[in-house]
């Protein structure tokens, strides 16, 4: 299986080892990532807060280089992935701005490089009992909840591949992976996002409120598929030592792939004495 | 609690009173089939016309509001900020600190049994008040996003360090950013999460002209 991938800004910054799991994960699934050649930024909150127009430029930008390869983007950050979506729903809808990125970078829109969440990829695209015969250390005895945050699968008319109030593929992925998902009220509930480091205080509440939910309901990790959620949950908690992972680094460890200890050094909150309690680690 | 209660109390009163000024106000204009017993406002029409959003279809059942996870820290919520869209309180609404404080997360317009998406409603009221030469009231996040964009145009992609330090000149307060940012900064650090050298794209030009061209920037 082959996809464009665009792995976003954070990927090689804040949330490091979000990329280099995803990537890691993807080789041994059989899943061939190929990097879309000089990406940009998609602009993110920011870009949609001050500017309709770079709103959906900038993911146009990106959706445009991957129309020549044909192939579906593979995207791991939710935020990423919602402005990619709305750049090309742009590009079928919207004519006259067609053309003008047409001409203004040289290509020609095909509607052939659909842009794609790296979960929805993952839980959807492959057979799971395919993932399951792969998995060679199951987690067993981990409770951890899913996190999806706010913007992975909404707004539902753009995303539509997993419920947007309750969504279960990544807490099938998890027993996939032999881990025991707990449920719990908080899935889509945001994190605060982009507010991290302009109004702290709003984040820090409602970081608190999610940890504590999880913790209300015997979690003892958040699994998230985010940069954004992951670094806010893993920075701005207080008073808890929750470990927040990512999906792919769940699954790189049940894969029992190698660097699943350079991951997880990364993180502020340091998962490894909760594995190692379990003999995961 | 009680203070919070009382000051939505007060909100809601003042609501009230504005809106009863901005009916006389606009008592000239055209009456729209679909709503045939108020008037509507210019600035309604100009709000739907640049979000995409049916802002009319709102009858108030104030579920944006309570699924909003920042609703708490807005002067007006959501559900108040579409009506007083549809009653066309412009002032109060570009200088409100609502479309700031919104972060996109898309709950409402999930929830909406209307379908309306506020997302780009409170998107749009930004971008009018902007233009009409409002000062944001959230200082800080307008310098974020400032910074983030600047950013993007001089690297094509987000540099952290640069991004942080214009971040840290342009908002009003750095005193209070620095203390509420110094301790995960550090851990970022010392987590080499955040790069010293910037990544550039090749064909900056083209983002450039992005930003020319298209964004006006």
């Amino acid at each position: 299986m082959k996809y464009s991938y665009y792995p976003g800004c954070t990927a090689s910054t804040t949330a490091v080892e979000y990329g280099l799991s995803s990537e890691a994960v993807c080789k041994a699934l059989g899943i061939e990532l190929i990097e879309l050649e000089d990406w940009n930024c998609c602009g993110a909150t920011s870009g949609h807060a001050l500017s309709h127009e770079l709103a959906t430029a900038l993911p146009g930008r990106n959706v445009a280089i991957a129309q020549a390869a044909g192939l579906d983007i593979a995207i791991p950050c939710p935020a990423c992935y919602q402005r990619s979506l709305a750049a090309d729903k742009r590009f079928q809808e919207d004519e006259t701005w067609r053309a003008e990125m047409e001409e203004l970078l040289g290509f020609e829109y095909t509607g052939q490089a659909r842009p794609r969440n790296l979960l929805e990829i993952i839980g959807c695209d492959l057979d799971l009992k395919d993932v399951a015969a792969k998995v060679k250390k199951p987690l067993k005895g981990l409770k951890p909840v899913s996190y999806y945050g706010c913007v992975l699968v909404r707004p539902p008319e753009l995303t539509g591949w997993d419920d947007p109030e309750h969504p279960v593929i990544m807490d099938r992925l998890l027993e996939v992976m032999g881990a025991e998902p707990v449920s719990w009220s908080y899935i889509v509930d945001c994190c605060g996002a982009s507010l991290t480091l302009n109004r702290s205080d709003v984040v820090i509440t409602l970081v608190n409120k999610l940890v504590q939910a999880a913790e209300d309901a015997g979690a003892d990790s958040i699994v998230s598929a985010c940069g954004m959620c992951q670094i806010n949950l893993d920075t701005r908690q207080k008073g808890h030592r929750m470990p927040i992972f990512y999906f792919t680094e769940l699954l790189g460890l049940a894969l029992d792939l190698p660097g699943t200890d350079g991951w997880f050094r990364r993180h502020a909150i340091d998962p490894r004495p909760l594995l190692r309690s379990l003999r995961l680690a | 609690m009680r203070e919070q209660a009382s000051s939505v109390k007060r909100q809601t009163l003042n609501v009230k009173r504005k809106t009863s000024n901005v009916k006389r106000q606009t008592s000239n204009v055209q009456y729209p089939i679909s709503n045939i017993h108020s008037p509507i406002s210019n600035f309604a029409l100009e709000v739907q016309r640049r979000s995409g959003e049916n802002v009319f279809r709102c009858y108030y059942c104030q579920k944006c509001t309570v699924g909003c996870p920042t609703a708490y820290a807005m002067d007006y919520q959501p559900a108040q900020v579409l009506k007083m869209i549809q009653l066309g309180m412009r002032e109060p609404l570009l200088k409100s600190s609502a479309p700031w404080l919104c972060v996109g997360c898309e709950t409402c317009g999930t929830r909406c049994p209307n379908e309306i998406r506020l997302a780009p409603v409170m998107d749009t009221l930004k971008y009018m008040a902007l233009e009409a030469g409002y000062a944001p009231p959230e200082t800080t996040v307008y310098a974020l996003h400032r910074a983030f964009l600047d950013s993007i145009k001089f690297f094509g992609r987000v540099h952290e360090t640069t991004m942080l330090a214009e971040y840290v000149l342009r908002s009003k307060d750095i005193f209070s950013i620095v203390r509420s940012n110094i301790d995960v900064g550090v851990t970022l650090l010392l987590k080499r999460k955040i790069p010293i050298l910037p990544e550039r794209v090749k064909a900056l030009g083209q983002v450039k002209e992005l930003f020319g061209r298209l964004g006006n920037w």
